[in-house]
């Protein structure tokens, strides 16, 4: 578990995380999503102890990560990939870490091949692409045998086969009940994935939701020869009606199929209904759009 | 599965020892050191040398290229930024320092005192017949060649912590050739009364000491010389210790 309380990180004068506050629980997959620039790496890096925070704490499995008597077991970390001496050769870049924990051989060897590089495993690592860059990230996550496994953008720079395994990957470690967080600036990609979803812009939390509810929040578009007629059929509690042109209603909190009906038994011609599940993508852009802190001139 | 003190020197080794660039510094290191000695032993026929003090004619080239290993070894980890993968390994964070000077200043003695034994036998071999010559058993020539492997080795853990104090390369190269072989020379250029008062205990010449045979005129003695350079040492890694600790990595 990953516990974000009130923390607030500033370099200078800029702040750069602003009160945020969430929890990553165990068993779910949270995608942590926000614009570039938002304070996402800045996070993760203040969770695993590598920047301290201005104000407010962080708590990994309970306790603050530097107190931990087995820090690789508690939680794995992919930050940065080919953040690795390039002169090392994979296996000695993971024997490195291992050997701090009294890890064996054995489990470097494991992670190696579960991350698809046990061909590569004695080239060094300034000679990797950048998808190998990121298996290798993801196996040094993994090495300790962590509760908590926590990848900055894990699936850049890969390829389509890789983004699968990633994917099933993550879904797995969470079936086990281990905390899997994952930042990401593509809400598809990381729809695909989380189950949680936390959300920032400009250091402020935005968002706290499930993926399911954050699709929900839309509507349907009807298009009648009515609309004050059928304003006033499907108006009512947690429904709300909105003009959007002479023969246009938006209606939230029902049901196409509601709406269809309603006008059916009513005689009220209806000329289009159409259920605007604007894509999630559209949802997070609208979210994140007074919150992008690097935009194209328009 | 637990962190200990000995795991992450143990790290630390791994780290050191799986570096192409480790094994060729070190290297060249000793080359220099035996083949300058070597050099100068030959081509010496002066009275103002003993055999020892030209055997080892090398080490202030051989110093400069082990505390670039030393400096390379601390700063790689924040150019590369393998700090990242260190630190969230070792949130503790001083045990990294302490380790990684360590494991470099040991391999830098044991290596450097070899080389120095090295050196002066081979410095021996050739040496000019005009200079007279020495055995391991004459006064001071065991501590001479021990004290430049001790030397080498502290010089190699200054290179470590201000690698790790400047967090660049070519910064902390840049400090460690000025202050072993810049610093010297602008001191000559002050006034005599101060630069003699202090040349004793510039650095280089504070850790040198301990390899010359006989003390000349304002020099300290072997083992003060290299108690004071210790201390400038020890001070460059409480600096560098405290950026560590209080610093975003």
């Amino acid at each position: 578990m990953i516990q974000v309380r009130e923390v607030t990180k500033r370099y200078g004068a800029n702040t750069v995380v602003d009160h945020l506050s969430f929890t990553a629980k165990p068993g779910q997959v949270t995608g942590f999503l926000g614009p570039n620039g938002a304070g996402k790496s800045t996070t993760m890096r203040m969770i695993v102890g590598l920047d301290a925070p201005n104000s407010g704490d962080v708590l990994v499995n309970g306790k603050p990560y530097a107190s931990a008597k087995a820090p690789l077991h508690e939680i794995g970390v992919l930050l940065e990939a080919k953040a690795v001496h390039p002169g090392r050769t994979a296996v000695s870049h993971l024997l490195a870490m291992a050997r701090t924990h009294g890890i064996s051989r054995s489990r470097v060897d494991e992670v190696l091949g579960l991350a698809g590089l046990g061909a590569v495993a004695h080239k060094r690592v300034g000679a990797f692409s950048l998808g190998m860059g990121q298996r290798l990230g993801i196996a040094a996550a993994l090495l300790g045998d962590p509760a908590v496994v926590m990848l900055d953008e894990p699936v850049n720079g890969l390829d389509p086969e890789g983004v699968l395994w990633v994917r099933n990957l993550l879904a797995g470690l969470a079936a086990e009940g281990r905390t899997v967080m994952l930042s990401s600036h593509l809400m598809s990609e990381v729809s695909l994935i989380a189950d949680h979803l936390v959300i920032v812009g400009r250091g402020k939390l935005l968002a706290d939701t499930t993926v399911a509810d954050f699709v929900t929040a839309e509507g349907v578009r009807v298009v009648t020869a009515a609309p004050d007629a059928l304003r006033n059929v499907i108006t009512g509690a947690g429904v709300t009606v909105t003009s959007t042109g002479a023969e246009e209603l938006f209606v939230t909190g029902a049901t196409a199929r509601e709406i269809g009906l309603a006008a059916a038994t009513r005689g009220i011609p209806l000329f289009e209904l159409t259920p605007q599940n604007a894509s999630l993508e559209e949802a997070f852009m609208d979210l994140t759009r007074d919150a992008v802190e690097y935009e194209a001139a328009r | 599965m637990k962190i200990t003190a000995g795991g992450v020197v143990a790290a630390e080794w791994t780290k050191f020892s799986s570096l192409r660039s480790t094994w060729i510094t070190t290297g060249i290191s000793v080359l220099l050191l035996i083949a300058f000695g070597a050099i100068a032993s030959a081509s010496f026929s002066g009275d103002s040398l003993s055999a020892v003090d030209l055997a080892l004619s090398g080490s202030t080239l051989a110093a400069l290229t082990v505390g670039v290993l030393g400096a390379l070894l601390g700063a790689s980890e924040y150019t590369t930024g393998m700090i990242r993968a260190t630190l969230a390994a070792v949130p503790r964070r001083l045990p990294v320092l302490w380790s990684k000077s360590l494991v470099a200043g040991l391999a830098a003695v044991v290596v450097m005192t070899a080389g120095a034994f090295a050196a002066f036998a081979v410095s021996s071999a050739v040496l000019n017949d005009k200079v007279s010559g020495l055995a391991l058993g004459d006064d001071g020539v065991l501590r001479a060649l021990i004290g430049a492997g001790l030397y080498l080795g502290l010089v190699a853990v200054l290179g470590v912590a201000l690698g790790m104090l400047v967090r660049s390369s070519a910064g902390a190269i840049a400090i460690l050739a000025g202050l072993l072989l810049i610093v010297p020379g602008l001191a000559a250029l002050l006034p005599d009364s101060i630069s003699d008062a202090i040349n004793p205990y510039l650095p280089s010449n504070a850790g040198s000491a301990v390899m010359a045979l006989t003390q000349g005129e304002g020099t300290l003695a072997p083992w003060t010389g290299l108690a004071v350079f210790a201390g400038y040492v020890v001070l460059t890694l409480a600096v560098a210790a405290y950026r560590l600790k209080k610093t975003d990595a």
